[in-house]
Order: structure tokens, then sequence, then C-alpha cells
């Protein structure tokens, strides 16, 4: 490895780039933080006040043109609920019929849809009519600018948390919402994964692991392995619909059949509504510490009061809590493990603070669960450290599994499971499937996520049709399925015909993401609060990736241009100055051609060299030496 | 030393995996018995190497590339590490026809009949100590049932090998069936 380089002026061969920050936010249904890392001393971006949590609340006041997010947001929930939008993550990626299996009375005016529209819902927020990606992509943009001021840098990448059991819709939205807000997503992690990081990290420790993370609105429980610098997802599960807010709600269902007993109305605005639920969670924050209380619900023009214990607040809570103990058990059973196989308990999640909590999961695992970072921040922290090494570079090494099985509908509402849940990521799988008609021209591919045994009873992610299949008759043809799951979780699906190569592709988005147009619509607006011009830049990327390329076939020419005969030779070069030619103008479609003529023109060389490579330069090297040589590669291109 | 060499010798770029087999994917000789644990040393070297993550600050045909790489690993430790996907993979390697051993019809009949009683049995238990009883003979049968076929493999026995593989098939269906079935029984306890 060579320590300094020194070149000729203006031949330097990877030109100098802005080195661009890369954050880990944790973008939390109740709060969200920002952390930033350096040196694997990841550390939360605070106010002036010392505080990291932004609360996920978004105000959007009348005639103001810039949203007001966090603290103040929260403040005017009282006065202005109406225009208060908080607890988005809820509704990401989903659509209204999805709202009936949310838990509980839900603060939000939500859009009706047109007939058949089977869309993102809307929230009515005053005038407006906004996304849970638009709503999130403010919370981020707060979170950036927060960053940006506290690190005096700008900040265009980030590790972005979600919880485990966020499903392929809700992973999605959250990834647009970050275009949205102008961040490059260079991972989506998964919240107890990142916690075990911010973990792992800081004790060394191997072995097994459960983290139990409840937050405001999802719970998730995973069970990793650390060995080595490897960071191994066992097996995970969880419910995107629980978390905090629900004991929220239980205690605001009570206090409000007090009420309806005592004054004999039943009248309550949304406004209402939000005030009695942000009534209950001071409840429930006092109850942590406290052993009884007393809360004055003041809706409209009668105030009534009402007492709560702990014991009758567990009461409230306990099938909740219980809910989050059979999950535990079920995914510990997929993991093959038994409870004293675990070698510690991480909590995460403000929700671990209620003392019931704790004492089911202690008695459930037979040990003291830890806590020693704050379970508010742990998560962060874990981003913030999978941004650097994702940047920077890092020794250790993170692979997850996918949370819930992938399917497709078959006949008769049946789910044939192509992906089963707990697979390790990158995944590719693939399927045949067939015709149950003579003739049939057409079939109707439905993917389905979730584990029930029926697709109605799962998550319904995409249709497509493949089209154009040949006339056979009823199971002749043979009809490949391929699912791909990228390593942020992230689903492709693809449709093939054996004998004919028809072929069709879908990125599983389009039944209830954004429509395209909404998607460009949301970055223009976006675009206007950003600073630097996006077309320059992609342009002088591509620039700065042509230049790098034609360096490296450069060097490989003199390398091994003995390879080559003639023609093939001048075949390249013609390519080269092609390239060489398109970047000295502005036009980037240009130089992209230009750049796949090159890589056409360089293919048979590159596998002439590969085959000299696998002779000479490798000859009875082991794994470990090759790892060495390839880091020595890798370094030599920086 | 496999035949994978997937970066660029001078600049260092990663290349695109070449179709080689699973065993060649992690460095591994194609035979029946592996250390596990080599095994799993190996694929986390190789993701090491090859995952996304390390390639996070790459252009995105670099991403790409990484990407098929680590699936590829993932798939092949995932056929590798359970012993009867192993066995299927090996047959698989050795027999070019379109049918996947293991998946060809039983035409022995007293497998069958094993198969049969032992289904009938399971359908029959009522409670959860027959059904762990099933579990722990049905274990113990799969043991038996990898011993012998580790010779098959080891000397190129393949008829032999297939037919042990079905067996070992059956078994571990029987054996997912029964683990269902205990866990409803205690479940509805």
């Amino acid at each position: 490895m060579q320590l300094l380089d020194i070149h000729e002026p203006g031949q330097t061969p990877v030109p100098h780039q802005e080195a661009d920050v890369a954050v880990g936010i944790d973008l939390g249904t109740t709060n969200s933080l920002i952390a930033f890392s350096e040196d694997n001393a990841p550390e939360v971006v605070r106010d002036a006040n010392g505080k990291g949590m932004v609360p996920s609340v978004v105000a959007y006041p009348d005639g103001a043109n810039e949203p007001v997010v966090g603290d103040l947001a929260r403040a005017t929930i009282l006065d202005d609920p109406h225009l208060v939008v908080s607890s988005v993550k809820r509704l990401m990626g989903r659509v209204l019929a999805d709202l009936k299996t949310i838990s509980g009375t839900l603060p939000y005016e939500i859009a009706e849809a047109d007939e058949g529209q089977d869309r993102m819902v809307r929230l009515i927020v005053g005038e407006k009519h906004l996304t849970p990606v638009h709503v999130s992509a403010d919370i981020l943009r707060a979170l950036r600018s927060r960053a940006e001021a506290s690190l005096g840098k700008p900040v265009s990448k980030a590790v972005i948390t979600v919880p485990a059991y966020f499903d392929d819709a809700a992973r999605n939205a959250t990834k647009d919402a970050a275009r949205v807000a102008g961040l490059e997503v260079l991972r989506l992690v998964n919240e107890p994964t990142a916690a075990a990081l911010a973990y792992g990290l800081d004790k060394g420790s191997e072995g097994v692991y459960a983290v139990y993370d409840l937050g405001g609105g999802t719970f998730d429980i995973s069970i990793l392995r650390m060995e080595k610098g490897v960071f191994q997802v066992l097996a995970t599960g969880g419910d995107s619909a629980l978390g905090g807010d629900d004991f929220d709600h239980a205690v605001v269902e009570r206090f409000l059949a007090e009420r309806r007993s005592e004054t004999q109305s039943d009248e309550l605005s949304t406004g209402d509504l939000k005030h009695a639920l942000a009534t209950a969670r001071l409840a429930k924050e006092c109850l942590t510490s406290q052993d009884d209380g007393e809360w004055i619900l003041g809706a409209g023009d009668i105030e009534t009061r009402h007492r709560l214990n702990r014991e009758t607040f567990e009461e409230l809570i306990s099938s909740l809590v219980d809910r989050s103990i059979d999950i535990c058990r079920d995914v510990l059973l997929d993991s093959g493990l038994g409870a004293e196989e675990i070698k510690g308990v991480v909590l995460v999640g403000g929700s671990t603070r209620v003392p019931l909590v704790r004492s089911r999961v202690a008695e459930l695992f037979g040990q003291q669960p830890l806590a020693d970072i704050d379970p508010d921040e742990v998560v962060a922290l874990g981003a913030a450290l999978q941004a650097e090494a994702l940047t920077v570079g890092s020794d250790t090494l993170l692979l997850d599994v996918i949370p819930l099985s992938l399917g497709i509908e078959t006949m008769g509402d049946l789910v044939e499971k192509v992906v089963p849940r707990n697979s390790p990521i990158p995944i590719s799988r693939a399927q045949e499937f067939t015709t149950y008609q003579d003739g049939q021209a057409a079939m109707m591919i439905h993917v389905v996520q979730g584990e029930r045994e029926l697709a109605s009873q799962c998550r319904s992610l995409a249709r497509f049709e493949l089209h154009g299949i040949p006339p056979m008759t009823a199971g002749a043809a043979r009809i490949r399925v391929t699912f791909a799951v990228d390593a942020d979780g992230l689903l492709t699906v693809s449709a093939s015909e054996a004998t004919t190569g028809v072929q069709q592709e879908v990125a599983v988005k389009p039944s209830y993401g954004l429509t395209d147009e909404e998607m460009v619509a949301m970055l223009k607006e976006s675009m206007e609060h950003a600073k630097d011009d996006m077309q320059a830049r992609v342009l002088a990327e591509a620039r700065v990736e042509a230049e790098r390329v034609l360096l490296s076939v450069a060097s490989a020419l003199e390398a091994d241009g003995d390879l080559l005969d003639q023609s093939e030779r001048a075949h390249i070069d013609q390519a080269m100055s092609a390239v060489v030619q398109a970047c000295q103008h502005t036009d980037r479609d240009a130089i992209n051609q230009n750049m796949e003529n090159l890589e056409l023109a360089t293919k048979p060389f590159a596998e002439k060299r590969m085959d000299r490579g696998i002779r000479t330069a490798l000859e009875g090297v082991n794994v470990d030496d090759l790892k060495q040589k390839v880091e020595a590669g890798q370094d030599e291109t920086e | 030393m496999d035949a994978r060499v997937p970066f660029c010798h001078t600049c260092g770029v990663i290349q695109p995996p070449r179709s080689i087999d699973h065993f060649a994917c992690l460095g591994m000789t194609p035979t029946f018995e592996i250390d596990p644990q080599e095994l799993e040393r190996k694929y986390f070297a190789f993701q090491r190497t090859f995952h996304p993550d390390r390639f996070a600050a790459k252009s995105p045909k670099e991403k790409a590339i990484s990407m098929q790489h680590a699936t590829n690993l993932n798939q092949a430790y995932d056929v590798l590490n359970d012993t009867l996907s192993r066995a299927e993979y090996l047959l698989s390697m050795q027999n070019s026809e379109e049918d996947a051993p293991g998946c060809t019809t039983v035409n022995d009949p007293v497998l069958l009949i094993e198969a049969m009683e032992l289904r009938e049995e399971l359908a029959d238990a009522s409670d959860a100590e027959t059904v762990s009883g099933i579990i722990q003979r049905t274990q113990a049968d799969i043991d038996e049932c990898i011993e012998e076929l580790k010779p098959e493999f080891a000397d190129g026995h393949l008829e032999a090998a297939a037919h042990l593989t079905t067996r070992l098939k059956y078994l571990s269906k029987l054996m997912d069936e029964a683990r269902q079935r205990q866990l409803q029984l205690i479940k509805s306890q």
C-alpha cells in the first residue's frame, strides 16, 4: 500500500471528493435522533440545552412556508391540534384499508380515497393533504439541519433505522422520505441490530443476545449472535402496531370512560382527543417512578379528574405486554435457542422504562436486562457507527435477515412461500409456476408478505401480469418467478416464461406507494430547499466515474496489453476516446452511453485478464491471503 | 483454491461472479462430510470481502456486483449448511438430468410403508409425551441415516446415496410435522 501518491498536476487519478459527512438517524414514532460517529465514538447531536431527542411532531402553521418540527410543534398540539401531525411512522406505506388493523383511536384526520384507489393514505392538515412520506421528510430535513449546524459541514448521507418488522412498503416509504429530504440512504438498518452494534462495539462482547425494542409505535425482538466481528441476526419478529402509544390509548380509554359516566356526554373533537392523549402519556411517564397520581381532562368546558395508581395502570397494559412476551417466545423458537442460552438482553425504546415491561422481560429470560446505554439513544448511536463503517470502513460486518416471508398467491387464495422469513439478505430465490387453463396467455402474479396461510390475510405488496405466454396445454408453461431482496430488505420481483423467454419485472412498489408524479412533485419542492444544483452534481459524478474507469483501463492495457490483437486494441482505443470526447460536453446521457460502449468493448479483454490472473497471481492462495490481497487492492483504488 | 478471482489485479475493482457451484463459491471441495465450523469461517471471510456494506462508497455498478456475490454466498451457505440440502445438491451436481434427485418418486415399498406408518402414528398421537417420543426416535433415525450416507458419498455410490437421501428427506419432513404438532399441543394446553 502506498502512503503517499505524487502525481503530475492535473493528473490526479481520483479527483478529490468533498468528504461527505454520513450520519445515523433513528426516525422514531414518538422521537427522532441524529448521531454522528468518528473513530468509533458515536455521539448524539444535541441542541443548546443538551437535548438529543427531537419529538417526531410536525406543525404546519397557516400561512407559513416552513413546517415546524420538534418541541415547538409538540407545544402547539394543544392550541392548534388540527395543524399538527404526530406518530406518522405508524402510517408509513399504509393504504386506507390497513388503518383498520391499527389499534386504538387514531389522532389523525384521513382523507377519503377516490373510488378504487389503492394508494398511501393522506392526512388532512389544515388546507393541505399530506402523505406520511412528506411529513417524515420534514422531520428528516429538520434533523439534517440540526446536524449540519452542529458539525459545520453539509450532511448528505445517512444510515436510517427502521423497525426490523417493517414490511416492504414501509421500508420503501422511509427511503422515499429520505430522498425528498435530500439524504442519500447508505443503508436501512433494523433498529434492534443498530442497538446491538452500539452495545457490541462498546464492549467487544461475544455470544448470543436478545434485543427487546419497545418504541412508541412498534415492537421488535431480535436474536443476534456476535462473534469474531460478525453480527449475525438469527431470528427476528415483532408487531408493527404495538408500542408505548398503545399504553397511552389504554389509559385514555379508561379516563374517557370515567368521564363519560361522570358527564353523560360523549362529544370529543380530534383536538380534545390529542389533548387527552398527551395527558395519558404524562400519566404513564409519572407512574414509572411514582405509585399513583391524579390527572385533569379539560376538554370543552367540563373539567374531570382521574386518579390512577401503578397497579391499575399495569392491569390496563398487561395484555399488551403479554403480547410482546408471546412474540419473544415464538422468535426464540425460530432461532432454535432456549431462553437460557441468551447471554444478555438489551433494552431499547423509551417504553422499556415501564417497570412492568422490565419485570416481564427479566422473568422470561431469567436475568436482569441490560440498560447501560440510554434506551432512547442506543439505536441512533448504532446507526451512526454503521454510517461510519460504510463510509470510512470497519472491521465488523453485519449480516441481517428478512423479517417476514415473501410469497405469491396461488389457486384458492393459498400462499406459496418463495423466501422464508429469517433468510439472510441479500437473497435471490426463484420458483416455477405453471398455467392452469389450456391456452392461458397471461398470468396474474400477486406478491404477498407475511406468515399467514391465506393470501388475503397477508400483506399485499404488488400485483402484475405476465403477458405473452404462448398457447399451451394447462400445466405445460413454465413460469419462473424470481424474488430478489437487497441489503436494505427491499424486494424486486421478476417473472419469465421458460420456453419463450417472455419477461416482466417489477420493483415492488406501485400498488400502494407514491406515484411517480407525486414523487417528482415532492422532489421538486424539496429542491427549493436544496443548495446545490442536482443536475450539475449528477454530471460531475458521471465525469468522475468516467475518469476513474479510463484510468483503470489504461493501467490494465499497460499491464496486459499483450493479450490483445491489433483490431481488439483499436476497438478499445476508439471506445476510450469516445468517452473522453463525451466528457468534454455536458450531456450526461452521452457520457453514460459511451461508458456502456467502452464496457462492452473491454469485456473480452477483462475475461482474458481474469484467466491470466487465475493462473499467475493467485496460485495456491487461501481465503485469508485473498482477503488481504483484496483489501490491498481496494486501498490502491482509494 | 477455487477458480474465483473476483477483483481486477491491477486496479482492485470488483468483477462479476462467475457461474460456479456452491462449494467452489465458498472455497470448499464438494464432499458430503464437511466441518460446519470451517464452512462458517469461510462464509464469514467471504462475506467480509464481498458484502455490499463494503462497497457502500463505491460506484453503483460495483455495489450491484457485490450484491450478486453476497447473494450467491448466502445461497451457497444456505444449501451447504443443511445436511439434507447438501446431500441433494451433491446428487444434482453429479446428475445432469432434469429432475432433482430426492424428489424422484419413491418406488421403494419398504420406505413407503415406513413413512406411512410413522405418519399415521403421528396423526394418532394426542399428547405431547407421545409426540416427543416420536421426535426422539425420528432424530435417532436421521442421525443413523446420515452416518450411512457418509461412506456412500465418499465411495461414489450415487445410487445408494440417492436412496438414502430420499429416506432422509422423508424423515426430515416427518420431524418438521412432529415439531409442529408438539407446538400445537403445548399451545392448546
